[in-house]
């Protein structure tokens, strides 16, 4: 889960990470309200999870509250690259002597993390690593060593800081560290790590990504989730526990094991190519169990959508049996009674599927038609959505 | 033979009383895996019956293998307790931890993949359905009856299309097929299993399937091109894949220009190895290639 700029900021502030005053307003009013209290000159900035919103005309500089307003106006309701802007975030304006650059992430490739740190901040960091790779310095981090001040002091030399920032860049590394392990981030990233002309070192920027997987031990992580953008679909499908991702086409999908379904999706992509261009609809990964019920569910997402005009359902009967597979699909259309309206293609292969496909055959339901193989079913589903 | 798993595999697991790991055990006892113990500390000294069978509960993987000689260990514990599980089966220095449990924290991961380091022991996963040689041993879930003991060695991220692509090639057979799991860390990469696999004199040739996210096939494909002479068959998925959308897995994500379904076929190709545009195209190269 991405944050936003504020949510970011609040984390590093809640670890002891220098910040700036600021707070996040929703109204004009809110951000007028703020910098009244920080009682200076604030910047005024679009919290979207999207880079480039400076470009856009997303922050802007208020010297008072009442241009604050102003400037909040202007900027709620932005589109920034299809992004819509809910909120702003108004914190004190800083004068900037220096910019530099630190994070921490996740080394997919070498599966450790990793501490990126430059004393050339501000710019985008994939175009630093690429113009000068020599000022971007790049140390591992043993995942069960950690990082205290001795291996933030190896950090922060290697990318050359200078010496009157050095051991606050140091306390600052050693904290967003705890920022990164505490709140299971997979991404911490400060640009720009500023140095204001009296010579204090601030996060002025974070960007921080939290691992799902982890929320279980982060009760308050769940409050951070923005359910004010999510598709309704996936909202609705999140709340029944389904694994479903909304996409921009009309084969509304299913299939167990999320392999599988990402495969599924290719194939009617690639069947659609000789039916005008129809696409899948949706990942929805219904896992290995697919009991009736769980069906239900998903199918019931799937038919709400109304950009689907066909449904195909492809289980590989593993663990579960087809036959299992098959008298949930019935079940499911039983419990779903007139709101099933769409063709079914049903491909079930693997355990028992002579089984399977007799329940099927013999439940003779007037939606479902049954294909033996996965690329045939792809192109039946394809056809009936281009129909 | 084999890799990584042999009839002479003597299995525990580590969550065998939950009820995942009951199912499963069962499963793997029926499909004539040498299962030859549980671990739980509440419920050491126990036995559990599994249709006749008595397995003992140890209260810990070191017991267990003192008294069992167990070198695989198959990890069915919750996410919450996933990474002490795995520590103590690194500690206790097990030959293999098949980690078949979803949802661990990547802080989690990367930590006991850094701890086993230098030590002896192989982890497989997590969030992997495990892997079989089949006729011989079964560590972990994958449906033991699609298929028996063949010449086509299979490393996959996904479960099912490792089950799908099991099915496909069922007349020919597998020597392992080893699920590796679709998390942003794991432990046995595609790497690994074509090292293995091209050293294993029972395996005549190779199916590689991969998904989008990371750069585990792109690096597979240099490796392919310099050390291995067995014919590689791939299959990569997600094509489709919006970019930023999570898909399913939590390591199935196109981030950017980095980790597209198209980057990896590309790798793949130019390291001579021939991928099929669906799971089914895939099977018939192979059985080009096979002759069956």
């Amino acid at each position: 889960m991405d944050l936003f700029e504020y949510q970011a900021r609040d984390l590093l502030a809640a670890h002891g990470v220098p910040v700036l005053p600021g707070g996040v307003a929703e109204t004009p009013e809110q951000a007028e309200a703020i910098a009244r209290e920080i009682a200076a000159p604030v910047v005024v900035k679009a919290q979207v999870k999207v880079g480039g919103r400076g470009k856009a005309g997303g922050v802007k500089l208020a010297d008072d509250p009442e241009s604050a307003k102003a400037r909040a106006q202007d900027i709620l309701g932005l589109d920034i690259k299809g992004h819509i802007t809910h909120r702003v975030m108004v914190a004190q304006a800083s004068d900037i002597a220096e910019e530099y650059y630190f994070s921490y992430l996740l080394d997919r490739s070498n599966r450790t993390f990793l501490a990126m740190a430059s004393k050339e901040g501000g710019m985008e960091i994939e175009q630093l690593a690429v113009e000068r790779p020599e000022a971007l310095a790049r140390i591992p981090v043993d995942a069960s060593v950690g990082v205290d001040e001795q291996k933030a002091a190896e950090i922060v030399d290697a990318a050359g800081f200078p010496a009157e920032v050095r051991d606050q860049v140091i306390a600052i590394a050693v904290q967003l560290w705890d920022v990164f392990t505490k709140e299971d981030a997979t991404l911490v990233e400060v640009n720009p790590l500023a140095k204001a002309p009296d010579g204090t070192v601030l996060a002025l920027d974070a960007k921080v990504t939290l691992d799902e997987n982890a929320s279980f031990r982060h009760g308050d992580h769940d409050a951070l989730e923005d359910s004010a953008s999510a598709d309704p679909l996936e909202a609705a499908a999140k709340e029944k526990d389904l694994n479903y991702v909304k996409l921009q086409g009309e084969v509304g999908i299913i299939g167990n094991g999320a392999g599988l379904v990402m495969s599924t999706l290719d194939v009617v992509a690639y069947a659609g190519e000789e039916f005008g261009g129809v696409r899948p609809a949706n990942f929805l990964d219904i896992g290995g169990g697919a009991s009736a019920e769980v069906m239900a569910n998903g199918l019931g997402i799937i038919l709400s959508d109304p950009a689907v005009k066909s449904v195909f359902v492809n289980v590989f009967g593993g663990i579960t049996a087809c036959d299992a597979v098959a008298n949930g699909i019935v079940h499911a259309l039983g419990i779903l009674g007139d709101e099933a309206t769409k063709p079914l293609v049903v491909r079930l292969d693997g355990n028992n599927v002579e089984e399977g496909r007799r329940i099927l055959a013999e439940a003779a339901h007037p939606l479902v038609t049954v294909v033996d193989t996965m690329d045939g079913a792809a192109r039946r589903a394809a056809e009936l959505a281009a129909s | 033979m084999s890799i990584f798993l042999t009839e002479n595999s003597k299995v525990i697991v580590q969550g065998m009383t939950g009820s995942e790991g009951r199912k499963h055990t069962q499963r793997m006892l029926a499909s004539g895996t040498a299962v030859v113990g549980g671990v739980n500390p509440s419920k050491a000294g126990q036995d559990v019956d599994f249709d006749g069978t008595a397995v003992p509960v140890f209260g810990s993987v070191a017991d267990a293998m003192k008294e069992t000689g167990a070198d695989v260990s198959v990890v069915f514990v919750p996410p919450k307790f996933a990474k002490d599980a795995v520590l103590e089966a690194v500690d206790a220095q097990i030959g293999m931890a098949v980690v078949i449990t979803e949802g661990i924290p990547v802080h989690d991961s990367t930590y006991f993949w850094a701890h086993a380091q230098g030590g002896s022991t192989r982890i497989i996963g997590p969030n992997c359905p495990g892997l079989i040689s089949p006729g011989r041993s079964n560590a972990g879930i994958i449906p033991a009856n699609i298929t028996q003991a063949g010449k086509i060695g299979l490393v996959s991220k996904s479960g099912t299309l490792t089950y799908q692509m099991m099915y496909e090639l069922r007349d020919i057979g597998f020597s392992t097929a080893v699920g590796i799991g679709g998390d942003p860390v794991i432990g046995t990469t595609h790497i690994d299993c074509l090292q293995a696999f091209q050293e294993d004199p029972e395996t005549e040739a190779i199916v590689m399937i991969g998904e989008i996210g990371g750069d585990a096939e792109e690096r597979a494909a240099d490796f392919i091109k310099a050390n291995v002479t067995k014919p590689v068959v791939g299959y990569v998925a997600g094509f489709t894949a919006p970019e930023g959308k999570t898909m399913g897995h939590a390591g199935a994500i196109v981030s950017g220009s980095a980790g597209t379904a198209a980057a990896k076929q590309e790798a793949l190709e130019a390291a001579g190895v021939k991928v099929g545009k669906t799971p089914s195209e895939a099977a018939r190269l192979m059985r080009e290639i096979v002759g069956a």
